[in-house]
């Protein structure tokens, strides 16, 4: 290997661990802003113990975790019982690899951006499956079927959803969407795609196993589900791959329909010149964080929905809207009535 | 182009090491103090009776096939999305056959109550 290669791969490491790291540490302060969030949304004040304001929880309890035993449960299979955590984690931080921070804040910037995402999302249903059958627990079995069905179940009306941004954009990479959006809040895909910026993010709520469809884990019936008999750092991972995956639908939520990097006031008469209006990686974090508190959000609102229901409304509402909605966003580009940007 | 493919094969091996470097170092720290009732499944405190592995609905079953169609579908989607603008009416009305098969099936499914759950 030659000096440089081994620059690039050194340079190319740096950077990896560079979009990691502020990942892991969102995802422990994540964790501390919903127990907060929930916290006064049901007036109380949440975890205040642990550091200023309970600032250091999240560490207090990454070093619990670390310190517990972790379990293998005597029938369990015990390769794909540890196979099952890093399959989860592992592509619900991968999918980073493509997201563009801004217009040249990007890793990977390769043309097919969109579909590697759809591709590692769909990669983590194997690690519920997997955990769940490893475990040789009646509840972990039972929650890893019920997770692995609604979770493929909203996959679709994602895809559909998917196919909407593609037809409105032209173009299957991330950073060619978020141009594509280019002109002011109103160019965003939400407006023009209204229906279908709605079906994604209740569909990434139902694939990330959240409330309201949290039934995967609905703690009064099958405990925790499939990762019921996971304990210590094993369990750990499963909720950092879990909360990753909440930031990660929000990133997507932001760069598919509520223009990524772009500055809201780009062409708002007064603001149009000033800093508010630069466009740059700023505005990708707020619009990300944004989303992340409706998943908070919903959470302190939403009653559980039931199994059936939560079936009821994958396939028969969500998936015949966005097929209609195909064939809408399709006439409408062709006739005109969505112009195409960039 | 491909070029830009090797840092994602790096990012998942870091990705996927991440998760198995957390579970290791938590078998290292953590205590293994493993005794009989500890280590059977968890059954709400009963004895763990007969194997977890067993029949399921078959509804699950029929999701799963379900999804491969639907899945299918939008993979064929996407490329057809990027250029409705090239192939214009013509592309359009061709998909649209594709699409109206595929209502169909759904139709049917949903008469013969293969999404009643």
């Amino acid at each position: 290997m030659d000096m440089q290669t081994l620059q690039t791969l050194l340079w190319t490491l740096a950077k990896i661990f560079i979009i990691i790291i502020p990942i892991t540490l969102t995802v422990a302060y994540y964790t501390y802003a919903e127990r907060k969030v929930i916290g006064y949304m049901q007036s109380r004040i949440g975890p205040n113990r642990v550091g200023p304001w309970g600032l250091l929880q999240p560490f207090a309890d990454v070093f619990k975790l670390l310190f517990k035993e972790i379990i293998l449960p005597a029938n369990a299979n015990k390769f794909l019982f540890y196979l099952a955590p890093v399959l989860t984690l592992g592509p619900a931080l991968a999918a980073w690899a493509v997201v563009p921070f801004s217009d040249w804040l990007i890793l990977a910037d390769i043309n097919a951006s969109l579909l590697y995402v759809l591709a590692l999302t769909s990669m983590g249903v194997y690690g519920i499956i997997v955990a769940g059958w490893a475990s040789n627990s009646k509840y972990a079995f039972l929650g890893a079927l019920r997770s692995a069905a609604q979770i493929i179940s909203y996959e679709i009306a994602m895809g559909f959803a998917l196919v909407c941004v593609l037809i409105a954009a032209g173009d299957i990479s991330l950073k060619g969407i978020v141009e594509a959006q280019q002109g002011g809040v109103f160019d965003w895909f939400w407006l023009p795609l209204l229906p279908m910026f709605m079906v994604y993010f209740i569909s990434g709520v139902a694939e990330t196993n959240r409330a309201p469809f949290d039934v995967a884990e609905g703690e009064s019936e099958i405990v925790a589900g499939f990762h019921v008999e996971y304990a210590g750092a094993a369990f750990a991972v499963f909720f950092l791959a879990e909360y990753a995956n909440m930031i990660l639908i929000s990133a997507l939520t932001a760069l598919l329909f509520a223009g990524g990097w772009l500055s809201p006031f780009e062409n708002v008469p007064v603001l149009g010149g000033t800093l508010l209006a630069t466009h740059g990686i700023g505005w990708f974090l707020a619009k990300t964080v944004f989303f992340m508190f409706f998943f908070l959000w919903f959470r302190a609102t939403f009653p559980r929905y039931r199994y059936d229901q939560i079936m009821r409304l994958g396939w028969k509402v969500l998936i015949p809207i966005t097929i209609v909605w195909v064939v809408v966003a399709a006439v409408l580009v062709l006739t005109g009535a969505i112009v195409r940007g960039s | 182009m491909l070029n830009e493919y090797w840092p994602i094969l790096l990012f998942l091996i870091i990705a996927a090491g991440m998760g198995a470097a957390l579970v290791v170092i938590g078998s290292v720290l953590g205590p293994k103090r493993p005794d009989d009732e500890k280590l059977s499944a968890y059954e709400c405190g009963f004895e763990a009776f007969e194997d977890a592995r067993m029949k399921f609905d078959v509804r699950y079953y029929l999701v799963a096939i379900l999804f491969i169609i639907f899945d299918l579908e939008i993979a064929f989607l996407f490329p057809w999305a990027v250029v409705l603008e090239q192939i214009g009416w013509t592309g359009f009305w061709a998909m649209m056959v594709f699409l109206g098969l595929l209502v169909v099936g759904f139709i049917y499914e949903w008469k013969k109550g293969a999404l009643e759950w």
